[in-house]
């Protein structure tokens, strides 16, 4: 087996939970995700359509930074990545801080789109890369955006899945809860639980979150790693020295 | 609501033009990967800018934390500020933590809502998400509705107009009549549609009338907006401008590092912020 680095893993991992899509998105700050899209458009020839928020080069908005909030809002956004400095078990996520809020013990960046894409996208990947009990909580501390809607409320989509360093979840939209679906080479099913500070299912024997095959790290590695280099210098230098 | 039909000023320097943006204004500008004014923001801080109120369209990164750490921002309006690949923003984080920072959180189409509803004269703007969040709980204009062309219960969040005292931004050209040219970056032309004055630096000035070339025209925001103008060669520094330059990412990540204490943050003031005026006023004795 050849070797990886933990990114590579989560972006052939992210890449799976895609699956087919005509159109993902991609917000701020989130490389891995964007490699996971790359990494599907070299494998098809250029499908799904990326739009990347803050592209360098060709970016594809022509109507300022509004325009993916106007197109998710019509349904034209397949899938697209949040994240939380904590995320619960009912799904809800907190880009703004811990503590009781307007005091913040811990301040974070803040909710960007999320309380609106989490409503508006498809589906939604969330995302991070810290698996421990400092971010997977049994109640986030602040609603950046909920995890699920009661019915009168307008919704389109919601969460798919929570991916992390350690394992991937899937979301049970009946039971509004997270299911143990993998973990990752390296890291075992008890390791999540002690890691983990919400309540969710699990098959008594859990499945290994599959290793990248040698063609995705060469294509990864080959003009996955250009294109991300374009956006995300710094990720690009430290996963893949280009 | 009222705002002006606007004949441009053209500023003899970026410190005119700062001088122009008073203590207490709220102030409109754009995320790093936009059209920041960081020579005017710098000028904002030379100047010793007090009480500002921010709001983020949607987010900011730099221009905030600088202006922040320097002790000219009271409250802030924002989805998000960050440093993007730099991290986050340090001299935000830390005034939001120990409370010298009002922080009203928004979201980035709630904020773009509420300035499309000034840009039409409209007192709110409806968006759908939001319900169920912190967000609309805390935030003081937003209002959730029944929608009221619906029979059946469908509840809808109503951004209330944001009207900011003043739009600032750069761009990448200016013309003689006041026009300025912001390309594809248009959340720039709903800043400064909202906002009751709007100044803008540029890079370059371009003879004649930017309105009058078809290619050009749909990049232009109307000299009907803009208040005042002055150049700034490399003004968005350390940020890019699109087509012109690209982001000094290494400066970036030499300011986040910095930031991350007062006392290296002041350093890294007198070193780059504070010099400026400095170099210009040597310049100024030796032609005097």
């Amino acid at each position: 087996m050849s070797s990886y680095a933990p990114e590579e893993l989560l972006a052939c991992a992210i890449s799976r939970l895609i699956g087919d899509a005509a159109h993902v998105a991609v917000g701020a700050a989130s490389p891995i995700p964007a490699s996971a899209c790359e990494l599907l458009r070299a494998r098809s020839g250029g499908r799904p359509r990326l739009s990347l928020m803050h592209q360098r080069k060709a970016n594809p908005y022509t109507e300022g930074s509004r325009e993916l909030f106007d197109l998710a809002g019509q349904g034209r956004v397949d899938v697209f990545f949040l994240g939380g400095a904590q995320i619960d078990g009912e799904a809800n996520i907190n880009l703004v801080a811990t503590g009781e809020y307007p005091k913040a013990d811990a301040r974070f960046p803040g909710s960007f789109g999320s309380g609106f894409m989490y409503f508006a996208a498809k589906r939604t990947i969330l995302f991070r890369e810290e698996h421990s009990k400092r971010v997977l909580v049994p109640k986030v501390d602040f609603i950046s955006a909920p995890g699920w809607s009661p019915p009168e409320v307008w919704r389109r989509g919601g969460p798919q899945a929570l991916v992390t360093g350690r394992a991937i979840f899937a979301w049970d939209k009946e039971k509004k809860r997270f299911r143990l679906e993998s973990v990752h080479p390296g890291h075992t099913a008890d390791e999540v639980r002690e890691n983990t500070g919400f309540e969710y299912d699990a098959a008594s024997s859990v499945a290994d979150t599959p290793a990248p095959s040698a063609s995705d790290l060469e294509l990864l590695r080959g003009p996955v790693a250009a294109k991300i280099a374009e956006n995300y210098p710094a990720f690009a230098q430290r996963v893949w020295k280009v | 609501m009222s705002l002006p039909a606007n004949e441009t000023r053209f500023f003899g320097s970026v410190e005119e033009l700062a001088a122009e943006i008073p203590d207490g204004a709220f102030v409109a500008m754009p995320p790093d990967y936009s059209l920041v004014a960081m020579e005017a923001v710098r000028a904002l801080v030379r100047r010793n800018a007090r009480n500002l109120r921010l709001l983020g369209v949607p987010q900011l990164g730099m221009c905030a934390d600088l202006l922040i750490g320097a002790g000219c921002v009271a409250e802030i309006e924002t989805s998000a500020v960050s440093l993007g690949e730099a991290g986050l923003a340090p001299r935000f984080t830390e005034a939001a933590q120990s409370g010298a920072l009002k922080v009203k959180d928004a979201t980035c189409p709630l904020v773009h809502g509420g300035l499309q509803a000034a840009e039409k004269g409209v007192p709110f703007m409806p968006s759908r998400g939001v319900i169920g969040s912190d967000l609309a709980k805390h935030h003081a204009d937003w209002k959730t509705i029944q929608n009221p062309l619906s029979e059946s219960a469908d509840p809808i969040v109503l951004a209330r107009a944001i009207e900011p005292d003043v739009a600032l931004f750069h761009a990448r050209w200016a013309d003689r009549a006041g026009n300025v040219w912001v390309g594809r970056r248009r959340e720039l032309a709903t800043i400064a549609h909202a906002s009751k004055r709007c100044f803008v630096t540029y890079e370059e000035m371009r003879e004649g009338d930017m309105l009058e070339d078809e290619l050009l025209a749909p990049g232009v925001i109307s000299a009907v907006y803009v208040t005042g103008v002055a150049e700034a060669k490399r003004g968005a520094w350390p940020l890019g401008v699109i087509g012109a330059y690209a982001a000094d990412d290494a400066h970036l990540q030499q300011y986040a590092k910095a930031a991350r204490t007062q006392a290296a943050f002041d350093h890294y003031l007198d070193e780059f912020v504070r010099t400026g005026r400095a170099a210009r006023l040597r310049d100024l004795a030796a032609h005097r």
